[in-house]
């Protein structure tokens, strides 16, 4: 009798178990790039919906880095004299603000994805970290386009030959540098963002944490007017790295050693992983906390 | 056996009730600090065991409590239940909305969940972009929406508007489209929670249409949750009744919707002694008041077009014998307003003389209410004195039913109450 139902139950063909906790490592990636088309789909609504009935429609892509480095350019540069390296202003801050935007609204975005997709999470199933996945696509997208704006301006600087703008071939590392940025935003922003669904507190705190990062990051300096003895802990953040290695592929002037680009690197890596592993763990459950 | 694509297995959902994210962080560390210490977890409650409308000063509740079960390929599985009965957690359960606290789910084949029409359906978006992003977001891929596009379009009726921004769309059509494309998904499992209550009576009977469709030609199973018995009766072949987060009754449909019916029949039967909120000389008192169906058994929920036997137990404090006893019973809709008013000197005569202690039945021979509830007052007259007088006495709980007797229902936003009427050829 019991070998009989040991039997028939060896012989049934599952395809799926739903049961109340899963291994840790277990993170359903194949099912993951099942939905891959989904995630395509997110990025298009995100594109659409942002400038859908604006008047300049994609136009704020550019205007918004455009006015931020306007405003820093005449604050920072201007009336409080700052330096910058003897590069040209616009492109200092537009160098920094591009990559400091792209991985700032990752974490932003990501940081609050349960909070915000709450509604859609709670009647319909599909892998959670489609979300943050197409929010980091999304803003690549954005990113591109302002890169574009970027470009623009290099180049302009670049056949003024007064002014002072070296790249060289430091440039090819261009995409490791966009992949380090959305690595880090995705990693913290998913670590946030299920600490979040216990502790809603902390979604206060990340916006004043991202403010505060952000002069902690060589956004509105450069890395070298910063004293000897506080670099090492500028340095500490990784995303100084990302910074200092895009102004000095681009204008010659920053900072760059392979060792604090590998530390970056794999300060991403290990962050993603472990971002990862803990979104997947809260992911099931969230929905009776948020 | 191998026919089975859903088992749930000793399925439980424990929720915790107050409010969640205060003090959690003290919680926690507290919570670790005993773990470290090999100590017991200082917050757990566990192996207490209470029904939801059990009152108890836990903070947890089980929303579904060892729930088993199996549903074959094909079948059409009606979930019904009082609200509160856990038929919304099992949904979740099932389309991995959320995760069980103890038990499992095994499936064959994936799962489609129609919990809500129109998930994550983008307003600024149109319709066609729409098609694709909810249909993406249910499971399925660009090409096999691709290929499934023009029978979505076609089955939502809204060919004119595809490419106008959903949020133009009147909330007929949204709801056209937003079912047109769950109702042509791939997936082998559907899970349908009451959508039908949206959209005109045509539409809905499209849906169900096609819900018959997708099972018995295409082989898929359907798990249905609705609070129609009419449409769970015509659509079903299969019930699972809930009560209290617990399996009631889990087998043919008829016997699920009867069972359901039937169901609390002991609270059916209410005490009016101790009501003081009562006007009269008391004379005559209502004592005590139960709805029965026509063969006289308590019954909770009546459907339109059933017979309604409304018994009352009355009493004269003095015992003695009552003359000249005017009756009457006032039917109140939801919002107190006074539908018709049953009384003994309209349809009959006042009851000449009355034992001192009995009972009276009032025969409601088809019941002509649409889906709602009621309440009735009691009134009586003793010799032109008032001698009772209780307002809002017990809730009358009318589903949808067969009226007609043809299996066609009206619908309860296109009427207030039934009407026995038929239609017929004069001229030959």
């Amino acid at each position: 009798m019991t070998n009989s139902t040991i039997s028939s139950e060896k012989q049934e063909q599952w395809t799926e178990i739903i049961a109340p906790e899963r291994g840790l490592l277990d993170l359903q990636l194949t099912e993951l790039w099942r939905y891959r088309d989904l995630l395509l789909m997110f990025v298009r609504r995100d594109f659409i919906s942002t400038y859908k009935q604006t008047i300049l429609g994609p136009l704020w892509f550019f205007l918004q880095p455009i006015l931020t480095t306007f405003i820093y350019v005449v604050i920072f540069g201007h009336f409080a004299g700052l330096s910058t390296d003897g590069t040209p202003k616009i492109l200092f801050y537009l160098a920094g603000i591009t990559s400091w935007n792209y991985f700032s609204e990752c974490l932003n975005k990501t940081a609050t994805v349960f909070k915000d997709n709450a509604s859609i999470f709670g009647k319909v199933y599909f892998p959670r970290l489609i979300m943050p996945l197409s929010i980091v696509v999304s803003n690549l997208v954005k990113f591109i386009i302002q890169f574009i704006l970027f470009l623009a301006f290099f180049f302009y600087s670049l056949f003024n030959s007064d002014l002072n703008v070296h790249p060289n071939t430091t440039i090819l590392l261009t995409p490791l540098l966009i992949f380090i940025m959305a690595g880090l935003g995705l990693g913290f922003g998913m670590i946030i963002s299920a600490l979040t669904t216990k502790y809603r507190d902390l979604i206060f705190l990340l916006t004043f944490g991202i403010q505060l990062l952000m002069y902690a990051t060589p956004v509105i300096y450069p890395l070298s007017s910063i004293p000897e003895q506080y670099q090492l802990f500028i340095q500490a953040n990784p995303m100084t790295a990302i910074i200092e290695t895009f102004r000095y592929a681009y204008l010659g002037h920053g900072h760059f050693s392979w060792g604090t680009l590998l530390y970056s690197f794999s300060f991403t890596i290990v962050l993603v992983i472990l971002g990862t592993i803990i979104f997947n763990k809260v992911e099931k459950g969230f929905m009776d906390t948020v | 056996m191998s026919d089975v694509v859903i088992r749930v297995e000793n399925l439980s959902k424990q929720y915790q009730l107050g409010e969640i994210g205060t003090g959690t962080i003290s919680y926690d560390l507290n919570r670790w600090w005993a773990k470290t210490r090999g100590k017991e977890d200082p917050f757990s409650k566990i192996g207490i065991n209470f029904s939801p409308t059990q009152t108890t000063n836990s903070d947890h509740i089980w929303a579904l409590k060892d729930v088993n079960f199996e549903v074959r390929q094909g079948e059409i599985l009606g979930i019904i239940g009082r609200n509160g009965a856990g038929k919304s957690t099992l949904l979740k359960l099932l389309s991995k909305v959320t995760k069980p606290s103890t038990g499992q789910i095994k499936l064959k084949g994936r799962i489609a969940a129609l919990l809500e029409v129109g998930t994550g359906f983008h307003p600024e978006l149109t319709g066609r972009e729409n098609i694709f992003l909810n249909g993406a977001i249910l499971g399925m891929t660009k090409s096999e929406i691709k290929n499934k596009f023009d029978e979505i379009v076609d089955f939502s009726g809204v060919e004119r508007y595809i490419d106008t921004p959903v949020k133009r769309y009147s909330s007929g059509m949204y709801v056209r489209l937003a079912f047109a494309v769950a109702a042509n998904l791939e997936q082998e499992i559907l899970i349908v929670d009451e959508v039908l209550a949206v959209g005109d009576a045509e539409f809905q009977k499209k849906c169900l249409g096609k819900m018959q469709d997708v099972s018995t030609n295409e082989g898929r199973t359907v798990l249905f949750v609705s609070h129609n018995m009419t449409a769970i009766n015509a659509l079903c072949n299969k019930g699972l009744l809930l009560k209290n987060g617990t399996v009631e009754n889990y087998g043919p449909i008829g016997e699920c919707v009867k069972i359901y019916l039937n169901n609390n029949a002991e609270q059916t039967k209410i005490n009016l002694s101790d009501r003081k909120d009562r006007i009269g000389n008391g004379v005559f008192r209502f004592i005590e008041v139960i709805l029965l169906n026509k063969y006289l058994k308590p019954q909770n929920e009546f459907l339109s077009g059933e017979e309604v036997n409304i018994m009352i137990r009355y009493k004269n404090i003095n015992d003695m014998t009552l003359k000249n006893v005017s009756i009457a019973i006032a039917l109140n809709n939801s919002f107190d307003t006074q539908l018709t008013n049953m009384a003994n000197y309209i349809s009959d005569k006042t009851f000449e003389t009355l034992p001192h202690d009995s009972t009276i039945i009032c025969k409601i021979h088809k019941l002509p209410l649409v889906t709602g509830t009621y309440s009735f007052n009691f009134f009586s007259r003793v010799n032109d004195d008032i001698s009772d007088w209780i307002i809002n006495t017990c809730a009358l709980n009318v589903e949808s039913g067969d009226y007609y007797k043809t299996g066609q229902v009206t619908e309860s936003n296109q009427a207030l109450f039934l009407m026995d009427y038929n239609f017929s050829l004069i001229n030959k």
